[in-house]
């Protein structure tokens, strides 16, 4: 999949705009192909003969070009549309759930997918690590600790059966809410400055506490 | 070999039955035998888009109960001939739909047809659990807004743990189809971004269908939009999205406001 992007006089600001838009949402054209319309610009458009090497110099790999017409400098993109690489996101590989073996060493349980909206995921043994994001309506409640590599945006409850030393570990916060040991902070009462960051949260003296990972 | 397609979403009023006559009509087109069945027990709605409400004489629940044969409840499109339509019934309760029965009719249908789109009801029940069983592959469709996000979420949960293919430990193909998207209304930022959309639900995107009343037009005049008026935006959109499940690669575009010249010029000058 391939996605088209109609530069538009003047390309100064529509470069900043871009710009603007990659560090709002990075990785959204990561590693995508990209393929430059044209139709918009003219010869004579301020700019246009760099279009393309300043396009590529913020990281975007353009494929091909669209209505080029005799715009200079642009020779070089004129290719042939070459295997596009597959959809936005990677394919979600079968969800397996890493079976608890007889205990010493203290197994964890590790969830390769995502953990969707409704799903929950109960483990009172230990510790669970979720390798996907945790969707809004979704939650895991673990005896131990909870690390997840994707977003926290639903429930994590760790320590669930009176374990005030563990924690709750994620790539990006946005969760609904976290609780430890049966403590809990929703949503509305985190800080805005730890939403969306990669967070550390544990309990200290009967609170959650939630920091940015250093 | 015969493909079973759901069309799903949680939540109702998003556009599964617009797209799943949009879909089924674009794949005919290309002269596959496609059939289009309407789950929706007790609110069947798809008969009226593809315009054959008048025509309905058996539906599902009477194949599966036994009382009418496949090829009698089947409805033949009036103007694509290898294009037909299983409608639901609007009287029956939906319990009525029995897991072997549905198995029956499907393993069926497969043998005669080599599209099979299931319109999911709303929800996440019987209904839905039912359209989704057999499906090789399942649209996801979803409106750029944060209740459709989480219901389709739901369902992508649903499809992955309670579907004959997770069963058996394979996977169904998933693929998300953003609709009614109004690129006025995301230029406000009024809509979740297509981008966030992805994000939050990790699948490959199909296409985005831009919000247009060509679609109420359609839908009015009982003809699939992709027939009625295929220059129309909408129209391509559901023709591209067609061409991407048919595995070839076609560039996504982000449907944009069309500015009329008075509108830019007049926009330059306040500028
Ligand atoms: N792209 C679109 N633009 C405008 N209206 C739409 C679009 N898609 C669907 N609709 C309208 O939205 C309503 C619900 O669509 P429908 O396909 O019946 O949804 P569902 O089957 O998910 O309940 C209908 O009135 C339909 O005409
Ligand atoms: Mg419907």
């Amino acid at each position: 999949m391939a996605f088209v992007i109609t530069p538009e006089p003047p390309l100064a600001a529509w470069l900043i705009a871009l710009k603007a838009q990659m560090t709002r949402a990075p990785g959204f054209f990561d590693g995508r192909p990209v393929i430059v319309d044209f139709s918009q610009l003219s010869p004579g458009s301020e700019g246009v003969s760099t279009l393309l090497t300043d396009i590529e110099a913020l990281g975007i790999s353009v494929i091909d070009v669209e209505n080029i017409g005799e715009i200079p400098g642009a020779d070089p993109w004129k290719r042939p549309l070459v295997g596009g690489r597959p959809g936005a996101v990677v394919e979600i590989k079968p969800r397996e759930v890493a079976k608890p073996e007889p205990p010493q060493p203290m197994p964890g349980l590790i969830v390769e997918d995502h953990v969707r909206s409704g799903q929950s995921v109960l483990f009172p043994k230990g510790d669970v690590t979720v390798l996907g994001s945790v969707s809004s309506g979704a939650e895991i409640l673990a005896g131990g600790s909870i690390h997840i590599y994707g977003t926290l945006r639903g429930r994590a409850l760790a320590g669930a059966q009176g374990f005030g030393r563990a924690r709750i570990f994620c790539r990006k916060l946005e969760a609904e809410l976290v609780s430890i040991d049966g403590f809990y902070q929703t949503a509305e009462d985190m800080s805005p400055d730890v939403r969306g960051t990669a967070a550390h949260i544990w309990l200290a003296a009967g609170r959650i506490m939630i920091a940015p990972q250093k | 070999m015969a493909k079973v397609i759901v069309v799903t979403s949680g939540k109702g009023g998003v556009g599964k039955t617009t797209s799943t006559a949009a879909i089924g009509a674009a794949l005919a087109q290309s002269g596959d035998k496609v059939v289009v069945v309407d789950f929706d027990v007790g609110l069947r709605n798809l008969d009226l888009v593809m315009g054959a409400e008048r025509r309905v004489v058996f539906d599902l629940i009477n194949v599966i109960q036994g009382d009418a044969k496949l090829h009698q409840a089947l409805i033949r499109d009036k103007r694509l001939e290898n294009l037909s339509i299983l409608p639901a019934s609007q009287t029956r309760d939906k319990d009525a739909l029995t897991s072997d029965g549905v198995a029956k009719v499907i393993a069926e249908l497969r043998e005669k047809f080599d599209w099979v789109l299931c319109d999911s009801p709303a929800g996440i029940e019987r209904g839905p659990a039912m359209a989704m069983h057999h499906a090789d592959i399942a649209i996801v469709v979803t409106n750029p807004e944060v209740s459709s996000v989480r219901d389709s979420d739901r369902i992508i949960g649903l499809l992955d743990s309670k579907t004959e293919r997770a069963m058996r430990g394979e996977r169904v193909e998933k693929h998300l189809l953003v609709t009614r998207y109004d690129p006025a209304r995301a230029a406000r930022g009024d809509m979740l971004k297509v981008e966030d959309v992805l994000e939050i639900l990790s699948i490959p995107l199909l296409g985005i269908i831009p919000e247009s009343q060509e679609v109420l037009k359609a839908s009015n005049v009982g003809v699939p939009v992709t027939l009625n008026n295929p220059e129309t935006a909408p129209a391509r959109a559901y023709q591209d999205a067609v061409r991407r499940l048919r595995g070839e690669t076609v560039p996504m575009v982000i449907p944009q406001e069309r500015k009329t010249l008075v509108e830019r010029l007049f926009g330059r000058r306040v500028a």
